[in-house]
C-alpha cells in the first residue's frame, strides 16, 4: 500500500456547511434578539438582595402552630383532592388512551381522543384551574375537576404512545389465534401496558399533589388556597411553614414514588 | 400454585383462592378510599354553585362570543416574551444542569460523600418548588417583567434536567467507558470518549421536553407579574373582558399545539 | 382438510416494495411444505397473507372451495382458528404465565367474558395440560413466559398453535433464534406432531439443511417469486445458487481458508 499523508477531521453533526452556517447564525440573531428584548433594570436587580432579605425576614422563623389547624385542614383536603382526581383522570383516561393509539383504533376514533388530550394538555392547571373556580365556585369541586381533566391530558397521551409502541410480534400472535378484537385488547395489549399503566398513575398521583398546592391560590382548595390566605393576612411566618411543608411532602413523596415504580417495573 | 387436582384431573386458575380474596379485597380497598376521599370532597362543596355551573357556562360563553379578534393583532409581543422566556429559561437551565448531573450520577461524580448528596439537594429543591412560585419570589428579588419569568423557568428546570440527566449518565454501558479507560486515556478524556457520546441523544430529548413543557408554564407566569401572555390574561380576566379571554385563550392553544407538534418532530428526528 | 391454494398472490407494501410476484402454489392435505430463500424474499409475507394478518394486494387464497380473501372480520376470525401460527422470536406475551399463553390459543373459541375472567372450559385446560406434557413442558405452567428459555418459549409456542386443533399449521422461522441443538428438537417436534395429527404445514425456514431433514416439498422463494418447487433431494447446488445467488455450497475449511486469502489479497489491490 502507498504511504500517504493522510488527515482526518471529525465529520459534522450538519454535514451541509452553509446549512450550519445559516443555523448558528440564527441561533446567534435569536439571542441577541431575545436577550435585547429581556428589558433588565439592572439597579432593580441591584436592589434585589436587601428586598429579598427583608421578604424573608419577614418568613423568619416559619409558624407551623398558630394555625395548624387551618394548616392540616387544608392538607388533608389536598390529599382528598389528589388522591380522587387522580383516581377518576385515570378511569376517564384508558378509554381515551385505548381510542388514542394508531396501532388499536379506527382513524376518527384516533383524532376524536388526541384532540381531547391536546386540548386537556394545553392549558396550564393553574388556567384550568381559573375557569372551573368560576364555573363551579372556590372550593375542592373545581379543584378535582381541574386535576381529573389534567390527568386526561397527561395519562392518557403517554398510556396512548406506550400502547403504541408494544411488541407487534405478541399482538399478531393473539390476532392469529382468532381473537375477538376485546380479547386482543386484553390477552396481548393489557399485559404489555399494565406496568407502564401503574407507573404513570403514581407519578400522576406525585404531581397532583405538587398542582393541588398551587391551584388553591386561585380558589380552587387544597394547601395552597390555606397558603393564599395566610398570604392574604400578612401571615408570612404561616406562609413559609406552609411552603416548607409542601417542599417536605414533594420530596418525600418523590423518594416513595421513586421505590414503587422501581418495584413494579 | 393455582393448579390443584380433583377427581376429573388437573384444574387451573388464574390465582389460588387466597390470591384471588387478596386482589378483590385490593380492589375494595380501593374502591372505598376513593369514594371516602369523594365524600370528603362533597362536604366542601357549595353545590348551589356547582348545580349553576350550566348557566355560569352559558353566560360566560356568551360573553366570550364572539372573541374580539382585533385584540389578537396586541398579542404578538407578549407571545414573544413567552416564546423567550420558556427558551431561555431552558437553555439557562440546561447550562446549569449538565455540570450538576455529573456530579449527582453515582459512576461519574468527583466524590460521593460530599459533592454528590449536594448535588442531589439542589436537584431536589429545584424540582420540589413550582415554577409559579420561584416566580412570586423572584419578582420581589429581581422586580416584575421577563427576567424574572426567564429566571423561574431557569430555576424550575435545572432540577427536572439534572434528574433525567443523571439518571441517563447512570445508565449507560459499561463497555465502551472500560474500553476508552484500556486506552489508557485520562478521567476528561473517559468523560468525552466515553460517556458524552452515549447521553447526547438523551440530552437532546430532555432539553427538547422540557422546552415544551416550559412554554406551557411560562404562559401562566404573567399572573404574579413574571412576563409574558399571562399578563394579558390577567388584565382582561381581571377587566372581565371576556371577548378578550376568548382570544388570548385561543393564542395560548395554538402557541401549545404548534410547539408540542414541534418538539414531537425533532424528538422523532433525533432518535 | 381441503387443499390450500394460492393464486396469482401478489402484495405490494405501502412504500412501494414488491413482497410476493403472482405467487401460485397447490397445497394438498397432510402435507409439510418447507419455504426457503434469502431474507426479504417474501417468506413471512406469503405465511401472513394464508391468515390475513397482511392483506394480499391481489390474488386469492383459498381452502377447499372456501375463498379466504374475501371474508368479512367475522368469517375470518373462525378461519383463524383453524390456522395455528408459531412465530419468528416465539411472539408469546411475555408478562403472561405459560398457562395463559396456551390458553390464548383457545380465545377463537371462547366468548369474551370467559376471557377476561380465565375462565375456560375444562376441556381446554386439560388439552393445555397434555400438550405442555407432550411438548416437555410439565410442571411449568406457572413460570412467566419471560423467565423461560428460548427453546422452551417456542415449546409454548407450539402448545399455543395447537391447542387451538388447527387444520393447517403455519410456521415462520421458528429457529431463527435458537441454537443448533435445540433447533433440531424443536424441528423435529414440529414434523412429528404434523404426523400424529396429519397437519398440512408451511414452514419458513433459512437452514436448507434442516428444511431437507422433515419437508416433503420444498419451495424456494426469490425477490417474491417461485423460482423452485419440488423435493428435497432436488435441491442441488445450481438450484441453491439460484435460490440465494453465488455461493460455494460444498466448500470445506482448507476452502474456506483459501478464500481468506484471496480476500486479503483482494483487499490488498484496492
Amino acid at each position: 500500500m502507498a504511504a500517504k499523508t493522510q488527515t482526518w477531521y471529525r465529520p459534522h453533526i450538519i454535514s451541509n456547511p452553509a446549512l450550519r452556517w445559516v443555523l448558528a447564525l440564527g441561533i446567534g440573531v435569536y439571542l441577541a434578539a431575545a436577550i435585547g428584548t429581556l428589558d433588565i433594570n439592572w439597579s432593580r436587580v441591584a436592589e434585589g438582595w436587601p428586598r429579598a432579605q427583608r421578604f424573608f425576614s419577614g418568613f423568619m422563623p416559619p409558624d407551623f402552630f398558630s394555625r395548624g389547624d387551618a394548616i392540616l385542614d387544608g392538607l388533608l383536603e389536598s390529599l382528598w383532592m389528589t388522591v380522587a382526581a387522580t383516581a377518576l383522570g385515570v378511569l376517564i383516561s384508558v378509554p381515551v388512551a385505548i381510542g388514542g393509539a394508531r396501532n388499536v383504533s379506527p382513524v376518527p376514533v384516533y383524532l376524536f381522543c388526541r384532540s381531547l388530550m391536546a386540548v386537556s394538555r394545553a392549558f396550564h392547571e393553574v388556567l384550568l384551574a381559573i375557569f372551573f373556580v368560576k364555573l363551579f365556585g372556590f372550593g375542592p369541586f373545581a379543584g378535582v375537576a381541574t386535576l381529573t381533566m389534567a390527568t386526561v391530558g397527561f395519562y392518557a397521551k403517554l398510556l396512548a404512545e406506550d400502547i403504541e409502541s408494544i411488541s407487534v410480534a405478541q399482538s399478531e400472535a393473539i390476532r392469529a389465534t382468532g381473537a375477538g378484537w376485546l380479547q386482543w385488547l386484553d390477552y396481548a395489549i393489557r399485559p404489555q401496558a399494565r406496568p407502564r399503566a401503574i407507573g404513570l398513575a403514581m407519578y400522576r398521583l406525585d404531581i397532583n399533589f405538587r398542582e393541588s398546592a398551587i391551584i388553591g391560590i386561585v380558589g380552587a382548595g387544597g394547601i395552597g388556597a390555606t397558603l393564599n390566605t395566610a398570604f392574604d393576612r400578612y401571615e408570612f411566618d404561616t406562609a413559609a411553614a406552609i411552603l416548607l411543608i409542601i417542599i417536605g411532602i414533594v420530596m418525600a413523596a418523590e423518594y416513595m414514588s421513586g421505590h414503587i415504580r422501581k418495584a413494579v417495573q | 400454585m393455582p393448579v390443584s387436582r380433583d377427581s376429573h384431573g388437573p384444574v387451573w386458575r388464574q390465582r389460588t383462592r387466597a390470591g384471588d380474596l387478596a386482589t378483590w379485597f385490593a380492589w375494595l380497598t380501593g374502591l372505598a378510599v376513593v369514594a371516602i376521599c369523594l365524600s370528603f370532597i362533597s362536604d366542601k362543596t357549595i353545590w348551589e354553585f356547582v348545580w349553576s355551573a350550566p348557566r355560569e357556562a352559558a353566560d360566560l360563553g356568551s360573553r366570550m362570543i364572539p372573541p374580539d379578534w382585533t385584540y389578537s393583532t396586541q398579542l404578538w409581543r407578549p407571545l414573544w416574551d413567552t416564546f423567550n422566556i420558556a427558551t431561555l429559561g431552558t437553555a439557562i437551565a440546561l447550562g446549569v444542569s449538565v455540570p450538576v448531573a455529573f456530579c449527582a450520577a453515582r459512576n461519574t461524580t468527583p466524590s460521593t460523600k460530599l459533592v454528590r448528596p449536594i448535588a442531589l439537594f439542589v436537584i431536589a429543591a429545584s424540582r420540589s418548588i413550582n415554577s409559579l412560585i420561584w416566580a412570586l419570589l423572584l419578582v420581589v428579588i429581581v422586580g416584575p417583567g421577563v427576567f424574572a419569568g426567564v429566571l423561574a423557568i431557569a430555576f424550575r428546570s435545572i432540577g427536572f434536567c439534572g434528574k433525567l440527566l443523571y439518571e441517563a449518565i447512570e445508565e449507560i454501558e459499561v463497555s465502551p467507558v472500560e474500553a476508552v479507560t484500556a486506552t489508557g486515556a485520562s478521567s476528561g478524556q473517559i468523560l468525552t470518549y466515553g460517556v458524552v457520546p452515549q447521553i447526547m441523544p438523551a440530552f437532546a430529548g430532555i432539553s427538547v421536553f422540557r422546552w415544551d413543557i416550559n412554554i406551557r408554564e411560562s404562559t401562566i407566569l404573567g399572573l404574579v407579574g413574571a412576563g409574558g401572555i399571562g399578563l394579558q390574561l390577567n388584565a382582561s380576566i381581571n377587566n372581565l373582558d371576556w371577548s378578550r379571554v376568548a382570544v388570548i385563550l385561543i393564542a395560548i392553544l395554538l402557541t401549545v399545539i404548534i410547539s408540542e407538534w414541534l418538539s414531537a418532530k425533532i424528538r422523532r428526528a433525533l432518535s | 382438510m381441503p387443499t390450500l391454494t394460492l393464486t396469482n398472490l401478489t402484495k405490494r407494501y405501502p412504500t412501494g416494495d414488491l413482497a410476493l410476484n403472482d405467487v401460485s402454489l397447490d397445497i394438498p392435505e397432510g402435507q409439510v411444505l418447507a419455504l426457503i430463500g434469502p431474507s426479504g424474499a417474501g417468506k413471512s409475507t406469503l405465511i401472513r397473507c394464508v391468515n390475513r394478518l397482511v392483506e394480499p394486494t391481489s390474488g386469492a387464497i383459498a381452502l377447499g372451495d372456501l375463498n379466504v380473501t374475501q371474508m368479512g372480520s367475522r368469517k375470518l376470525r373462525r378461519m383463524r382458528r383453524r390456522m395455528g401460527m408459531i412465530f419468528q422470536e416465539y411472539a408469546l406475551v411475555e408478562r403472561l404465565p405459560v398457562m395463559e399463553n396456551v390458553l390464548s390459543g383457545r380465545l377463537g373459541y371462547v366468548g369474551f367474558w370467559a376471557s377476561w375472567f380465565r375462565q375456560f372450559p375444562r376441556e381446554d385446560i386439560s388439552q393445555a395440560f397434555n400438550l405442555l406434557d407432550r411438548v416437555g413442558l410439565a410442571g411449568m405452567e406457572d413460570k412467566r413466559a419471560d423467565a423461560l428459555s428460548g427453546g422452551q418459549r417456542q415449546r409454548v409456542g407450539i402448545a399455543r398453535a395447537l391447542i387451538q386443533n388447527p387444520d393447517l399449521l403455519l410456521v415462520d422461522e421458528p429457529t431463527a433464534s435458537l441454537d443448533p441443538k435445540t433447533s433440531r428438537q424443536i424441528m423435529r417436534l414440529i414434523g412429528e406432531l404434523c404426523k400424529e395429527r396429519g397437519l398440512t404445514a408451511i414452514v419458513n425456514i433459512h437452514d436448507v439443511p434442516l428444511a431437507r431433514l422433515f419437508a416433503e416439498r420444498v419451495v424456494g422463494l426469490k425477490s417474491g417469486a417461485v423460482v423452485y418447487d419440488g423435493s428435497p433431494e432436488g435441491l442441488t447446488p445450481d438450484v441453491l445458487t439460484q435460490i440465494y445467488g453465488e455461493e460455494d455450497w460444498n466448500a470445506t475449511k482448507e476452502d474456506g481458508d483459501k478464500f481468506l486469502t484471496q480476500g486479503e489479497e483482494a483487499g490488498g489491490e484496492s
